[in-house]
C-alpha cells in the first residue's frame, strides 16, 4: 500500500514538472539575469585562478599557456620565497587584527553608552554625528588624515611633532595605529547600530528582575546586555575573520607614502602593484597571491564558524 | 543600601553623558576643522594658524573649485555611474532575491549556495580584470558597474526582507484570482518594499560614489574619470593644473597657495551630496543592518 503510494507521487511528479515549470517560469526568468551577471563576474574569474598555476604566455591565452614549474606551484613557491612574504604578511595581520580588536568593542562600547542616554533628542543627535563620518569617500578621509597630521601646518600633527617630536605620516611605527584609530573614527557609529538593535531586543523583564534584586546599573549591563549581544559580536567576529587578510586595502593604498611603506605594504596593496602597475607585470604571480589569499580567508571563515557552532551554537551557517 | 545603588547609577549615567559628549567633539572636531579650513586664506592655511574658526575669510577655494573644470567633469561622470549602476544593481538584486525567497522555487538551495559562496571565496583581481578586459569593457563605465552589481549579501538581505514582509496568504490569494508571478512581482511585492529598496540604494549608491580602486584600475581616460579619481589627484597627489583649468589667472596671482585652498573646497564640495542626504534615509540603513543580521 506504502510503495504503491510513494511510486504513484513519483508518477506524479514527474508527470506534473511541465505543469510545474508552465505555472513557475516566471521565476526562472526573473532569476536568470542576475544569476547570468554572477556567473560571468563572480564564477567566471574562479575559471581565471588556474592562470596562478601557469607560465603565462601572452600569445597563447590563460589556457594553451604551459603550466608553471614545481608541478604548477612555481608562482606559490616564489611567494613564500620572496622577502616581501613575510613583511606583507604580518602587515597584513597586524592591521586587521588590530583593527578587529579595537573597533568591535568600540563599537559595542558606543551601543551600550546610547542605549543608557535617557534624552531621545541628545540620543538622536549622537547617532546622528555618529554616522556621518561613514559617508566620507576613502580619498577623501585619507585627505583629511594627511591635512590634520601634516607635522607642519596640521592642527594635531604640528602639536605631537613640536612638543613630542612625533610624526605621524612620516612614521612607519605609528601606521597600524593611524590605519585603527581613524577607522575607529569613520565606522565607530556604523558599526554600533548592529550592537544598538541587538540591545533593544533585550527582554526588560530581566532588567527589571535585576534592578528588585538590587543590581547597580555597571551590573546590570555586564549580567544582562552583555550575554544578551555574545551571539551578535560571534557573528560579526565570523564575517570579519573572513576578510582578515583582506583588510580594507582601498585605504591602505590611499594611505601609504615611501615612510610607512615598511608596514604598510599589505598582501593585496603588494599583488596590485606586482601586476597592474609594473613595468613586467606579472599576472600569473599575482593571481596566485590572490587565490592564496582567497583560499586563507575561505578556510578562516569555515574554521571560526564551526568553532562557533560548537562553542556557543551561534554559528550562522 | 538602595540609595547607595540609586546613587550609583546616577554617577554611571552621568559620566555616560560626559563621555558621549567627548565622543561627540572627537568625531565634529575634524569635520568642523576641514569646514573652518575651506573658508580661511592659503596663508593662514600653509602656516597652520587656523584652529577652529576660519582665518582670514574668503571664499576663494569655493569658486576655484567651481571653475576647475575636471572636478565637475569628474562630478558629471560620478553621477553618471552611480545612478546607473545603482538602478542595474537595484534591478537585479530584487530580481534575483524574490525567486529565493519563494518555497515553491524549485533548486532555490542550489542557487542560494551559488549567490552564498561567492561571498568567502572569489577570483581575485587579476583574473576578473583579464576578464573584463577580455569582455572589451576596459575604459568603460560597464567595467566600473558590472563586476560588483549583484553582490550576495544584498541579495540575502533582500530575500529575507520578502520572506519576513510577504504574507503567503496574499500570493495565494493572488493565485486564485488569476495572478502571474510577474504581475505578482510588480503590482504588490515592489509597492510593499519600499524599505528595502531605500536600504539598497543607500548601501550601493554610498558604495558607487565613494569608490575608487575599480575606477582606476579599469578607467585610463582623463575624461571619463569619476570625481574620486579627481580627488585623487587634487587632494593626495596634490597634482593640480591650475592653468589649463579654467581658473581665473586673477585668482591664481591673487592667492600663492591657490591649489592648497583647493583641496579644502573640493573636500567639502565631493562629501556633500552624501553628507546632505544620509539623514533622510537614516530610519532604512537602521532597519537594513537589522535585516542583514538575521541568521542567513
Amino acid at each position: 500500500m506504502l510503495n504503491r503510494n510513494s511510486a504513484n507521487v513519483k508518477i506524479k511528479k514527474k508527470g506534473s514538472f511541465i505543469k510545474y515549470f508552465a505555472a513557475h517560469w516566471q521565476l526562472y526568468l526573473m532569476i536568470a539575469l542576475p544569476l547570468s551577471v554572477l556567473l560571468i563576474f563572480s564564477y567566471g574569474p574562479m575559471y581565471g585562478v588556474i592562470l596562478a598555476f601557469k607560465n603565462y604566455k601572452v600569445s597563447l591565452g590563460i589556457w594553451d599557456s604551459p603550466w608553471a614549474d614545481n608541478y604548477g606551484f612555481n608562482n606559490f613557491i616564489r611567494f613564500f620565497n620572496n622577502y616581501n612574504f613575510k613583511e606583507c604578511f604580518r602587515n597584513t595581520l597586524v592591521v586587521s587584527i588590530y583593527s578587529m580588536v579595537v573597533s568591535i568593542p568600540c563599537s559595542i562600547l558606543l551601543a551600550i553608552s546610547l542605549n543608557y542616554t535617557k534624552n531621545i533628542l541628545f540620543k538622536k543627535a549622537a547617532q546622528l554625528i555618529t554616522y556621518c563620518p561613514y559617508f566620507i569617500s576613502t580619498i577623501v578621509f585619507v585627505g583629511i588624515i594627511n591635512i590634520i597630521m601634516d607635522n607642519r601646518t596640521g592642527v594635531i600633527g604640528s602639536v605631537l611633532y613640536n612638543h613630542f617630536g612625533i610624526n605621524v605620516l612620516g612614521s612607519a611605527g605609528l601606521f597600524p595605529s593611524l590605519y585603527v584609530w581613524t577607522g575607529v573614527w569613520q565606522g565607530i557609529g556604523f558599526g554600533a547600530i548592529i550592537y544598538i538593535a541587538a540591545l533593544a531586543g533585550v527582554d526588560m523583564e530581566q532588567h527589571e528582575a535585576a534592578i528588585i534584586d538590587g543590581a547597580t546599573l555597571l551590573q546590570r549591563i555586564r549580567f544582562v546586555d552583555i550575554p544578551a549581544i555574545i551571539p551578535t559580536v560571534v557573528i560579526m567576529m565570523i564575517l570579519n575573520m573572513g576578510s582578515l587578510l583582506n583588510v580594507g586595502y582601498e585605504k591602505v593604498l590611499a594611505m601609504q607614502n615611501q615612510n610607512n611603506l615598511i608596514t604598510s605594504e599589505i598582501i593585496t596593496t603588494y599583488s596590485y602593484k606586482v601586476s597592474l602597475v609594473s613595468t613586467f607585470p606579472d599576472y600569473p604571480y599575482s593571481t596566485a597571491i590572490g587565490l592564496f589569499q582567497s583560499l586563507i580567508g575561505l578556510f578562516l571563515i569555515l574554521a571560526a564558524n564551526k568553532i562557533a557552532n560548537k562553542v556557543s551554537g551561534t554559528g550562522f551557517m | 543600601m538602595k540609595s547607595r545603588r540609586i546613587t550609583q547609577d546616577k554617577v554611571v549615567y552621568f559620566v555616560n553623558y560626559i563621555l558621549l559628549t567627548l565622543l561627540l567633539i572627537v568625531v565634529l572636531y575634524p569635520i568642523i576643522y576641514i569646514i573652518s579650513c575651506s573658508f580661511s586664506s592659503g596663508n593662514a592655511l600653509m602656516t597652520g594658524k587656523v584652529k577652529f574658526f576660519p582665518v582670514g575669510f574668503t571664499l576663494d577655494s569655493y569658486e576655484t573649485v567651481f571653475k576647475y573644470k575636471s572636478i565637475w567633469t569628474g562630478f558629471k561622470n560620478s553621477l553618471t555611474y552611480t545612478v546607473c549602476g545603482a538602478l542595474i544593481s537595484i534591478i537585479l538584486t530584487l530580481f534575483a532575491a524574490y525567486p529565493l525567497s519563494r518555497e515553491d522555487f524549485r533548486g532555490r538551495k542550489i542557487v542560494t549556495g551559488l549567490f552564498l559562496f561567492t561571498m568567502m571565496f572569489s577570483g581575485g583581481l587579476i583574473p576578473t580584470f583579464m576578464l573584463v578586459k577580455n569582455l572589451k569593457m576596459i575604459n568603460t563605465m560597464w567595467a566600473v558597474i558590472l563586476p560588483g552589481a549583484v553582490s550576495a549579501y544584498n541579495v540575502i538581505v533582500a530575500r529575507t526582507f520578502f520572506n519576513q514582509t510577504i504574507p503567503k496568504e496574499l500570493l495565494e490569494a493572488s493565485k486564485m484570482d488569476g495572478c502571474s508571478d510577474f504581475k505578482f512581482f510588480s503590482m504588490i511585492v515592489i509597492p510593499l518594499s519600499k524599505p528595502i529598496i531605500a536600504v539598497l540604494s543607500l548601501w550601493v549608491t554610498v558604495s558607487l560614489w565613494n569608490s575608487y580602486f575599480n575606477p582606476m584600475i579599469y578607467i585610463n581616460s582623463v575624461d571619463k574619470y569619476p570625481l574620486q579619481l579627481v580627488l585623487r589627484k587634487i587632494i593626495l597627489m596634490s597634482q593640480v593644473d591650475l592653468s589649463s583649468a579654467n581658473v581665473d589667472p586673477m585668482m591664481v596671482a591673487k592667492n600663492r597657495n591657490l591649489s592648497e585652498m583647493l583641496k579644502y573646497g573640493t573636500i567639502i564640495i565631493s562629501s556633500l551630496p552624501l553628507m546632505i542626504a544620509y539623514p533622510f534615509v537614516q530610519k532604512y540603513f537602521v532597519k537594513g543592518v537589522m535585516i542583514g543580521s538575521v541568521k542567513g
